[in-house]
């Protein structure tokens, strides 16, 4: 494995290999702490996403390397004219691996055509974000202690939101996973999803509008964001954004160890006071994010 | 109604009905500098109608363009007046610049030197994705 680009690009083994040494770098990060001395991360985040950034940069840090870029395409050649290519051949001198962002679906790919170093795609659009999914199946992992057997619920924008999407790829690989798929009318899971992975890995799943009916099933809950820039109209938006808020009433049926996770950044999506609740893992969620990066870092430079 | 056979070339066979024009264009035989003859609406035992391409030359064919177009096509080659090859054409398993990604957030909306690549990802629902941005080929 060179790049990573899609989460599909990396196979169960390797999935399996990489939550390995996030959970022992969790456990004895000193022994990683010099693992990267001397290697350079370029983040190259043509669109801001703060927090993804700086996961990738902590990650490197915590590694002992050394990290470069920029944050928005404004301050980046791309502003000047210059292709995706042309940036990554540029960079590739420079560092000795790369961790993209790009507004655009599939630059990452162009970019690992073209590059000497190892890419990482850290977001391209509404297209994909592995390292997200990684995080979210290290999330599972740790939480559950399995990637199988499970019942997840999957509430929210499930018509644009990449995460879902990615999530079920990735969860679809394993035994026994079923899923419950809450969301509004106007935004159900698409049909290609359900006919190219669902209904092709024979996976169980159950679609409704309504938060608490199968609550007492779930295993793990994810709630999304209703993102307001994948609508053309600000009625739409109003109307669907509050759709869904989880607060502790909802949960009053939930299992003892359910897990609730989400991307972050939450809007009301959440309440916060269920913030307290010790089934709520969306903050140790973005934790694990820098781990699974740590060890992809690793992966890719072949150090080990 | 009869067209002269040919000695030396290709007959494109069992052509669905009215797209013969569609496969002229797209193969641009009209800027070869021998005689070609499309034949529309021809009687079919098989397909009822179909189209009918004659190429007086033998020529390298596109058979990505061809196997995308139609993949129902056969292709015979003609040397001496005699049929020495006769073959099929398959859904191509990948498409470069024969149709444009039109999703306004590919990245091939803004690289202009990108090939327009589609991957044929479903062989019996003949679905094409962008390489780049996994958008399906619209119809």
């Amino acid at each position: 494995m060179k790049n990573l680009i899609d989460i599909k690009d990396l196979s169960i083994k390797e999935i399996d290999e990489l939550i390995e040494v996030a959970k022992d770098i969790m456990q004895e990060p000193e022994k990683y702490s010099e693992k990267c001395k001397h290697k350079k991360l370029a983040t190259l985040f043509f669109e801001p996403s703060t927090r993804t950034r700086l996961s990738f940069e902590a990650a490197m840090m915590e590694l002992g390397g050394n990290v470069l870029g920029f944050s928005e395409a404004s301050s980046s050649s791309t502003a000047k004219g210059e292709s995706v290519s042309d940036t990554i051949k540029v960079v590739g001198g420079y560092s000795d691996i790369i961790a993209m962002r790009h507004p655009k679906e599939g630059a990452p790919l162009v970019a690992s055509f073209r590059s000497d170093v190892p890419i990482i795609n850290a977001g391209d659009g509404g297209h994909n974000h592995p390292t997200q999914t990684l995080t979210d199946l290290l999330t599972i992992s740790c939480e559950k202690g399995r990637l199988d057997n499970l019942t997840i619920g999957l509430c929210g924008d499930l018509k644009f939101g990449r995460t879902v999407h990615s999530l079920i790829t990735a969860m679809s690989r394993y035994k026994n996973i079923k899923f419950v798929l809450i969301s509004p009318d106007e935004l159900k899971i698409p049909e290609y999803v359900k006919e190219e992975i669902l209904d092709k890995n024979k996976i169980e799943y159950i679609e409704t509008n309504d938060l608490e009916e199968h609550m007492d099933k779930l295993d793990i809950l994810y709630m999304t964001r209703v993102q307001k820039e994948r609508f053309f109209n600000e009625e739409d938006y109003l109307r669907l954004k509050d759709y869904y808020i989880l607060n502790k009433n909802k949960l009053k049926n939930a299992k003892e160890d359910l897990v609730i996770m989400h991307p972050l950044p939450r809007v009301n999506e959440i309440s916060t006071e269920v913030d307290d609740d010790k089934r709520a893992c969306y903050f140790k969620q973005a934790k694990y994010g820098k781990y699974i990066r740590m060890a992809l870092i690793l992966k890719l430079l072949e150090i080990k | 109604m009869n067209i002269d056979s040919i000695r030396n070339g290709i007959v494109i066979d069992h052509i669905q009905a009215k797209k013969g024009l569609e496969i002229f264009d797209a193969l641009k035989l009209g800027e070869l500098d021998c005689s070609v003859a499309i034949i529309t609406n021809a009687r079919s035992q098989k397909m009822g109608r179909k189209d009918i391409i004659k190429i007086d030359k033998n020529i390298d064919l596109d058979l990505d363009i061809l196997g995308y177009l139609d993949p129902n096509i056969t292709i015979n080659i003609i040397k001496d007046d005699k049929r020495v090859k006769k073959f099929h054409v398959e859904l191509p398993k990948e498409i470069v610049n024969i149709i444009k990604c039109k999703n306004p957030r590919c990245i091939t909306s803004v690289e202009q030197e990108l090939k327009h690549v589609f991957v044929l990802t479903d062989k019996e629902k003949k679905i094409y994705r962008c390489k780049y941005c996994e958008t399906i080929k619209e119809d």
